[in-house]
């Protein structure tokens, strides 16, 4: 057993190290960010041209194929570049849903004219992604969308509305799950497309969340008309091309780094006074600051055990299925209780050294319990796929669509 | 990255399931917690047969000198099975405490009837009420005598020799040493002890003037106690992941089939949520436990972290997995007949017996703050 790299990942190590020095800054420590607001047109811009040079020096995606700019890499040099990439002050985040998601799910549908257009405007990040799933009916139960796409002509008309949608106010592109036929069981009439998000109709309305952020946002269609040619996969067999899209949403949606946690606790307990000493030597806080080091352990060794399987060329177990039901509410349990030491002043934006940081993982913790599959799914998903225990009964699975309540 | 076992390793471990599935099914854990005999004899001898009490054991010594990867995986099993045998007492605790702290005489005396299965070595520490502490041990050792008395002793009948930790009347804790002593003398009195695991025999030893030498040196019985400690919550925590393991299927496997409301009761969210929980728990144990092999088989210089983090996180997830098991049962599940039993007993023998957890979060971020200093 050992944390090794393997000779050749070594070598690429070393390679990408190199690249990154010569076009990057290093980070100062692994705390340093270059987050800002995701809405502030300059970082996108910033942001553009690092995936540019990336896609250029061909980093950008390490696992497609060479036809599409990738280097057709195994996925460990992948997690290698992205583990290498964290330690520079770059700008991230505004290309994963379209490179992770959209794009492999172009890939599996779209044509090769199609590809050859929209791939590696996508790659070089002249072009950005989103993807236009959940509505406000259809959440944790994507499949009862109502968002509907007509036919007429010989082109499609979408009227409905979508929410949540990351990024949707900078982006160029997006696919979009429909629902072409109301008249059969909710799974069987949906159909996928791709559209721009330019096309007359469709309006983006950012959403304010209760961090103050606002990187997602209510997409609004009206008479939205797109060619029958933007169609990916069959009618009525958009769920399967969805299910393409939220497979690779696992591998797209990683754990959050860079965020305070053990080591910071700590030294707030030991710089906060208890009526009986400093916190750090009170029983209750010791027992809560090892119970969350033994889970932060745990997750990094659990991601460990799936990158050994990568290394070795063979597919990871369920065993990293676990790391957001974990995560999440760690952050926002470790959050609030980091703001109890603090005392009452713990409310309070500025006083307390690591006052905001922990406010921030309280506030966010509660996104994060939600986005990207609740705790609540996930655990359903544990139950079904990893302990084979059967699926919830659905009262509404064989029944037409425009029939359910 | 090769944060995983080899496929020796995992040809070994595959090699002592099958052989524990076939010789020691629930029935014999059974057996032994309804009847009178100390541990399943048959079973103790067929692991000695693969080798079992060998494998950590110096080729010198007549084991077969392998590596704790390698025992951590038979470890597992053994605690998948629940096996009424003395491998943490004496696989685990006497023979490391050999190979830790033993004079080359005692090494030589011991190891070779360890790994032939002869000898069954055992750790005697608490002596009743309050837990162990270096100062406050009664049991006195001095001119080469034992005095006093130690319970629980986990295997204490079976056992042919213990390893005790004594009053040797040093200062603060250096008032302890550890010392070995042959069980096979008229001195040594022996006792059964009733317990809430009667599938593992734990015993009162009784000690007037009995035989016994220093293991290690006069003193150092507490700090060779700690590192002892840290190794076994290692391999303890390999156990405690294959009993939680065992008792989470068992829980599957009865929701699949148990109805009620006409359904699966596997099928509600309340009891596929508790089961999911204890997969999450089992996988941030075994993480962890992987991680302690690691440190434990490279001597790494954060293996009082990991061993730490190891037995906090297996002991969270079996006590949890086997109490949730008989829950998932309902009332059949609280019943004598119900193997759900053995392993919610287990699990908190093996939670309690190198201290608890409340001991060990301590522990860890004294560690911690330790490693933040240097």
């Amino acid at each position: 057993m050992d944390f090794n790299d393997t000779p050749e990942e070594a070598a690429f190590r070393k390679e990408v190290r190199a690249w990154l020095d010569a076009n990057a800054t290093r980070k100062s420590d692994d705390k340093q960010s270059f987050r800002a607001r995701s809405d502030d047109p300059e970082l996108l811009r910033k942001a553009k041209a690092w995936q540019d040079k990336k896609a250029k020096a061909g980093y950008a995606r390490i696992t497609w194929p060479k036809e599409y700019g990738g280097r057709g890499g195994s996925p460990i040099l992948q997690v290698i570049y992205q583990q290498e990439e964290a330690n520079y002050l770059v700008p991230l985040g505004f290309f994963d849903i379209g490179l992770g998601m959209c794009i492999p799910t172009m890939m599996a549908y779209a044509s090769p004219e199609h590809l050859q257009r929209y791939v590696k405007p996508a790659l070089h990040g002249d072009e950005v992604w989103c993807q236009l799933f959940s509505e406000p009916a259809a959440g944790s139960d994507v499949a009862g969308i109502r968002t509907k796409a007509e036919r007429d002509g010989d082109g499609w008309v979408i009227n409905g509305q979508k929410v949540w949608t990351s990024g949707a106010h900078y982006s160029d592109y997006g696919i979009i799950i429909t629902r072409t036929d109301p008249n059969v069981p909710k799974h069987q009439g949906l159909t996928m497309f791709f559209l721009s998000m330019k096309t007359p109709g469709v309006e983006v309305r950012p959403i304010k969340q209760m961090s103050g952020g606002a990187n997602f946002n209510e997409v609004f269609f009206t008479d939205v008309r797109i060619p029958d040619s933007q169609r990916l996969g069959k009618v009525g067999e958009g769920w399967k091309a969805a299910l393409t899209t939220l497979m690779n949403e696992r591998l797209a949606v990683g754990m959050p780094s860079g965020g305070l946690d053990v080591d910071e606790l700590m030294e707030l307990a030991r710089d906060t006074d208890l009526e009986d000493g400093p916190a750090i030597r009170n029983q209750q806080v010791r027992s809560k600051i090892a119970d969350w080091y033994v889970q932060r352990q745990g997750l990094k060794l659990t991601r460990y055990r799936t990158l050994t399987a990568l290394s070795k060329g063979q597919t990871p177990g369920p065993e990293s299925s676990i790391i957001k039901i974990v995560a999440a509410p760690k952050m926002q349990d470790m959050g609030a209780f980091a703001m109890e030491l603090m005392g009452p002043a713990g409310i309070m934006k500025e006083e307390v050294p690591h006052a905001a940081g922990f406010q921030a993982q309280w506030i966010g913790g509660a996104g994060f319990r939600i986005a990207g599959g609740t705790d609540e799914i996930l655990r359903n998903i544990v139950a079904e796929r990893v302990l084979g225990m059967p699926a919830d009964v659905r009262v509404d699975k064989d029944v037409p669509f425009n029939k359910l309540k | 990255m090769n944060f995983d076992f080899s496929d020796d390793q995992k040809l070994l471990k595959e090699q002592v399931r099958k052989f524990l599935t076939d010789k020691c099914p629930t029935k014999v854990v059974r057996r032994v917690l309804d009847g009178n005999e100390t541990h399943a004899e048959e079973v103790w001898k067929g692991l000695v047969d693969l080798g079992v009490p060998g494998i950590g054991i110096p080729e010198e010594h007549g084991g077969l000198g392998l590596s704790p990867l390698e025992l951590c995986v038979v470890a597992e099993e053994v605690g998948r099975a629940a096996a009424p045998v003395p491998f943490d007492t004496s696989v685990v605790l006497a023979t490391e405490a050999l190979k830790l702290a033993g004079s080359d005489a005692q090494k030589k005396k011991w190891l070779p009837e360890l790994a032939a299965g002869k000898a069954i070595g055992t750790l005697a520490i608490a002596e009743g009420p309050q837990p162990p502490k270096p100062r406050g041990i009664r049991t006195t050792f001095g001119g080469g005598r034992l005095n006093g008395k130690k319970l629980p002793v986990a295997d204490g009948e079976a056992a042919t020799f213990a390893i005790v930790l004594a009053n040797t009347g040093g200062q603060g804790d250096r008032a302890v040493s550890l010392v070995l002593v042959d069980l096979k003398q008229a001195a040594v009195a022996k006792k059964r002890v009733e317990t809430i695991d009667p599938a593992r025999k734990h015993a009162e030893l009784t000690f007037k003037d009995a035989a016994a030498d220093l293991l290690g040196s006069e003193g150092e019985g507490w700090r060779t106690l700690e590192r002892l400690y840290d190794a076994a919550a290692v391999y303890f925590a390999f156990a405690q992941v294959g009993g939680a393991e065992a008792a989470m299927w068992m829980a599957r496997d009865y929701a699949l089939q148990r109805q009620a409301f006409g359904r699966a009761i596997g099928s509600y969210q309340a009891i596929k949520h508790k089961l999911a929980d204890c997969y999450v728990k089992l996988e941030l144990a075994r993480s962890n436990a992987y991680y302690g092999a690691m440190m434990l088989t490279e001597g790494g210089a954060d293996l009082p972290l990991a061993a730490a983090a190891a037995r906090i996180a297996a002991t969270d997830a079996y006590d949890f997995a086997s109490k949730e098991n008989i829950q998932t049962h309902g009332g059949i599940g609280f019943t004598w007949e119900a193997d759900t039993q053995f392993h919610y007993r287990r699990a908190r023998v093996m939670a309690l017996a190198l201290g608890g957890p409340m001991a060990w979060k301590d522990k860890l971020v004294t560690r911690l703050e330790q490693k933040n200093v240097a």
